[in-house]
């Protein structure tokens, strides 16, 4: 699905991703830990696009294809979705305009016919059931004046309604109650598949109980310096990221 | 070097007096009607003022050399204009609704406009000044004052045709009048002085769409003035597009008067033109008013673009209501002033100035200067002055869904303006002004 390489990214000079390796196969939830300011969101970003981020070196393919000569677009258009940690208030443009350009572009692009009005509405309908979304967040405008938690299910939304290959869900837990962590994992759960891969970035234990992932990696300091099964998540919720970051100490010295 | 640029000024001004004589000649009857003494004594007028130049304060960030180097003719007649050729330029609906100018000069043959409620008058200036002397007289030149603008002197002196319009009182017209202006610059240049008079009698309801197109790549020069007299308790509509050729100059004035509880809304959506500039000015002479003045632009390549407005509170309890929005790309400039006065007597006063402007590139640029001039001491007044760029976060989420970056900008652009969109009171014309600025998007 997505195999990335010795991805070293800069922003504004300073070097953040200092080297990550990652393989993720059709199917695969892997869990991307690590403490605050370790890199994760930058790996998202770098992935999903964002031009501030420079790679300074590395490689990372997509089903085969070079990823990072794409565009944001086209990047999306091939199955790459990103559910942002901080998802950005567009004051008048719809939701409803937004979702429905958004998954006719990635129709035209597979070659698909476009929606028409029906067609797109009742899809649209079915998949806020999904994430117990009401209706009337259809025509507001994107993300303005919703909760946190509004904005994270409206993400988990979006990435129901234009299916992607893999989604990268960065921080989706951050700032949910745990009834909407529950709606949101329930969601994410249903959305899974043989075909379909996970990069679940979290700063908690907590949403790994319910999005159980296939390998958990940790993220210290722009570098993947662990990485295990399920357990391993746990293994740092008892005792912390210092408990890695010794462990990481010890192992240099 | 200014001694120099003076003498130019002086002989282009020498030109349009020159065309006088020649214009006087085609007026045939109407030159012994007695506004041939207004149009006489706007030419002095304009001869006194002569063009306005940059130390004018109000022409400060507009250089209207580029229109002054040209020496524009008076605009012959148009050949070939039939109802094809006026389709594209049609609102869906309002087909049957229109007043059509071709070279500013009203069409009788082109021309549909009915409606079932009595009494009211739609018909060229021509046919106006001669047979309902009695109703344009009053109103004809009184409220847009020659000696401040030297283009409404200009167009005053040059009137010979436009519109008229006439609302009994008490009477609602249910059908929008579309007044559709067509340049016809294929084979040449020219100029032209369009005059609209609106009078709309006591509690009077009347809908008004204005259009200006162009064919041909000639550049020429529009110089309209509108007279809108708003009588107590009437509620006008009025929504104007200028969609003009890129070659063209279009000036515009707009004098409204408003009578007691009277409501008037001007739309102003400016999407064409090289160079052009509008004063809208709202004067509301009586207790218990509302106006409007509501205005969205876009502007690519070198186009100016310039809306000067003022709303005059002469009385108490009235309310005034604008917001502006530009869009400029390229190398366009735009200008906004905005001007409110609250005299000594107009307490109570609400006034709410709002203009906002997104610059697409590092080339274009805005003046934008509101200016509050209040006298009375118990009103509310605010403004708002923003310029800013497209949000590079938001355009980055778009893009993250597969929206190609051209398309998402496109969208921002909209999603900026649209509230301005929301206040157009016919669908169609709202729908298709909505396509027009979405094609102007795709191309800025
Ligand atoms: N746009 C940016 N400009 C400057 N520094 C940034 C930017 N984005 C991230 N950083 C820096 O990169 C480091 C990693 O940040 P981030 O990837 O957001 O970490 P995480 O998501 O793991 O908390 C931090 O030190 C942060 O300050
Ligand atoms: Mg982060």
């Amino acid at each position: 699905m997505i195999s990335i390489k010795d991805l070293q990214v800069a922003v504004e000079g300073n070097l953040i991703l200092k080297g990550v390796n990652l393989e993720v196969k059709p199917g695969e939830v892997h869990a991307i830990m690590g403490p605050n300011g370790s890199g994760k969101s930058t790996l998202a970003n770098v992935l999903a696009g964002r031009e501030e981020y420079e790679v300074t070196g590395g490689a990372v393919s997509f089903e085969g294809k070079d990823l990072l000569e794409m565009g944001p677009e086209d990047r999306a258009r091939e199955g790459l979705f990103l559910a942002f940690q901080y998802p950005v208030e567009i004051p008048g443009v719809s939701n409803v305009n937004f979702m429905k350009t958004a998954v006719n572009e990635i129709r035209e692009y597979r070659g698909l016919e476009k929606l028409d009005a029906m067609e797109f509405l009742s899809l649209v309908k079915e998949k806020m059931r999904l994430v117990e979304m009401d209706e009337k967040f259809l025509s507001r405008s994107v993300n303005e004046g919703f909760s946190g938690g509004e904005k994270k299910r409206n993400e988990i939304f979006q990435l129901a309604v234009l299916e992607p290959k893999l989604a990268i869900m960065d921080e989706t837990d951050s700032g949910l109650d745990i009834d909407a962590l529950r709606i949101v994992a329930n969601g994410v759960n249903k959305l899974r598949s043989k075909e379909r891969s996970f990069v679940v970035i979290t700063h908690y234990q907590r949403l790994l109980n319910y999005i159980v992932p296939d390998f958990v990696h940790v993220l210290v300091n722009g570098k993947i310096v662990e990485s295990g099964g399920k357990e391993l998540a746990l293994q740092l919720e008892e005792h912390g990221y210092d408990w890695i970051k010794n462990e990481q100490a010890a192992a240099t010295l | 070097m200014s001694k120099h640029k003076k003498i130019e000024t002086n002989d282009i001004k020498d030109w349009y007096l020159g065309r006088f004589s020649a214009f006087e000649n085609h007026l045939n009857g109407s030159r012994d009607i007695p506004f041939h003494a207004v149009r006489k004594n706007a030419l002095s007028t304009f001869s006194a003022l002569g063009f306005p130049g940059r130390r004018d304060e109000e022409w400060k960030y507009t250089n209207i050399a580029p229109l002054l180097k040209h020496q524009f003719g008076l605009a012959g007649e148009v050949g070939n204009v039939t109802e094809e050729t006026l389709r594209p330029y049609l609102f869906e609906g309002l087909e049957n609704n229109r007043a059509v100018l071709l070279n500013g000069r009203y069409s009788e043959a082109l021309s549909n406009y009915r409606t079932a409620a009595r009494g009211v008058i739609v018909c060229s200036m021509k046919t106006a000044l001669k047979q309902h002397a009695a109703l344009v007289e009053p109103h004809l030149g009184r409220y847009a004052r020659l000696e401040d603008e030297a283009f409404v002197a200009l167009n005053t002196a040059f009137v010979n045709d436009g519109v008229f319009v006439y609302v009994p009182d008490d009477t609602v017209v249910e059908e929008p009048l579309h007044l559709l202006f067509l340049s016809d610059a294929t084979a040449h240049s020219f100029f032209t002085s369009p005059r609209i008079l609106l009078v709309a009698g006591k509690n009077s309801r009347m809908k008004i769409v204005e259009t200006h197109n162009g064919l041909g790549d000639h550049a020429y020069f529009t110089n309209v003035v509108t007279e809108a007299v708003n009588g107590a308790g009437a509620k006008v509509d009025y929504v104007k597009l200028q969609d003009e050729r890129p070659n063209a100059y279009h000036i515009s004035h707009l004098q409204a008067h408003q009578e007691r509880d009277s409501n008037f809304s001007f739309l102003n959506f400016d999407i064409g033109g090289r160079l052009v500039r509008n004063n809208l000015n709202l004067a509301l002479k009586a207790e218990n008013c509302e106006g409007h003045l509501i205005g969205f632009y876009i502007g690519g390549g070198r186009q100016h673009i310039d809306n000067h407005t003022a709303i005059d509170h002469a009385m108490p309890n009235c309310f005034s209501n604008e917001l502006y929005k530009g869009i400029l790309g390229g190398k366009a400039s735009g200008v906004f002033n905005g001007k409110i006065f609250v005299r000594q007597d107009a307490q109570k006063t609400n006034a709410y100035q709002n203009n906002k402007a997104l610059l697409l590139s590092d080339d274009a640029t805005i003046n934008s200067k509101p200016q509050l001039e209040i006298f009375a001491d118990d009103v509310k007044c605010s403004h708002g002055a923003t310029v800013g760029q497209l949000d590079d976060e938001a355009l980055f989420y778009l893009q993250a869904r597969g929206i190609p970056k051209a398309k998402a900008q496109a969208m921002l652009q909209y999603a900026f303006a649209s509230d301005v969109f929301n206040y157009i009171p016919l669908e169609s014309v709202r729908e298709k002004i909505d396509q027009l600025v979405h094609e102007r998007f795709d191309n800025i």
